[in-house]
């Protein structure tokens, strides 16, 4: 059923890379088109990213006026004293968790069990709509109390707020997009689209099957990946 | 299985992949709660960043399990651009602040940015 009708034993290590990109057909063997190009998109989404974080490191390295403590502007009071960096660090284990969910429901999914598959996909998108709402807040509490704009903000570099809402807020809108499909796979999923021989989909009628599952992964994992460096990098550093 | 091409693993290895990376996000939080300064923090920083980005890769999205072309295919190209970018860029914001120092007269502010 592979899609390649790969016979031949393929080569390993360096000569293998060599032999895949010089081969006919198709470079990326054991992998169906639509992994590779998803891949392939990702790749082009780290540059975006990355793009960001570079141009954060610029104004942050070039500014003159000091940069804000990260650790005291997402400090979050529970009655108590501040907690710092508290509400970022819920985030992350949240974004963590559902990338557990997710990496277990692909492998469900590979294993036909579509109910597991579907549920777990729906858990992933909970917790990815639940990171997206504390976003929601950390955004309104940095505009309303702390007085965080675009352009300027009361704790220092005026450079602060352009790149914490434009690097946040583009990995926001994608953990959206990412709950938004996580619903519509899972959906698709526990109605038995993926099952052999595989419903047609309603864009492009080609039968579904298990992979589209591990592909939403791929970009569910990338969603998290993400947000480990801006994690590292905006908030920590 | 069904399917020739599906990425099939025990499940023991994500549930150990998914602890690690709550204990490596715990870690990397531990270096903001312990106020780990300068240098040494910002070395840890990187190293679990670069431990939670490999294990992702490497397990959640089965990197470790493709052929080595599709892997080059997607590590190589930010590797090689990003390195050279991110020093490019270093040197252009450290003279921005070169200049900045010398026309806005800011020595004062002259420290940690």
């Amino acid at each position: 059923m592979a899609q390649s009708g790969e016979t031949v034993a393929q080569s390993k290590g360096l000569q293998g890379v060599a032999a895949d990109f010089a081969s006919d057909q198709r470079a990326f063997k054991n992998v169906p088109w639509g992994k590779a190009m998803m891949w392939i998109f990702l790749v082009s989404d780290t540059f975006i990213f990355s793009c960001f974080l570079v141009g954060y490191m610029v104004v942050r390295n070039s500014t003159q006026v000091p940069w804000p403590e990260p650790s005291h502007v997402f400090a979050l009071s529970f009655g108590g004293d501040p907690i710092p960096l508290i509400l970022i660090a819920i985030m992350t284990f949240i974004l963590i968790s559902s990338s557990g969910t997710m990496a277990i429901a692909v492998n469900m999914g590979y294993r036909q069990n579509r109910k597991a598959a579907g549920l777990l996909m729906l858990a992933t998108a909970v917790l990815g709509a639940s990171f997206v709402g504390m976003q929601a807040f950390e955004w309104t509490k940095l505009i309303v109390e702390e007085g965080v704009r675009p352009w300027g903000n009361p704790m220092g570099s005026a450079q602060f707020g352009a790149t914490f809402f434009m690097i946040t807020g583009f990995h926001g809108f994608h953990v959206s997009i990412g709950v938004l499909f996580l619903f519509i796979t899972s959906y698709r999923c526990m109605r038995g689209d993926f099952d052999p021989p595989g419903r047609r989909g309603f864009w492009t009628s080609r039968r579904g099957n298990y992979e589209q599952v591990e592909i939403m992964g791929l970009y569910w994992h990338f969603v998290d990946l993400v947000w480990v460096f801006i994690f590292a990098f905006f908030y920590l550093w | 299985m069904a399917h020739a091409e599906g990425q099939q693993h025990p499940l023991g290895v994500y549930f150990k992949v998914w602890g690690w990376l709550f204990v490596l996000s715990l870690c990397s939080y531990m270096v903001d709660i312990l106020e780990v300064q300068s240098y040494l923090r910002w070395t840890l920083i990187i190293t679990f960043m670069l431990m939670k980005a490999g294990l992702i890769m490497a397990v959640f999205m089965h990197m470790q399990w493709e052929r080595l072309a599709l892997v080059y295919a997607v590590i190589m190209p930010p590797a090689v651009l990003l390195v050279s970018f991110i020093a490019i860029m270093t040197i252009e914001s450290d003279w921005t602040y070169a200049v900045r120092g010398v026309f806005f007269g800011a020595t004062q502010a002259a420290g940690v940015h």
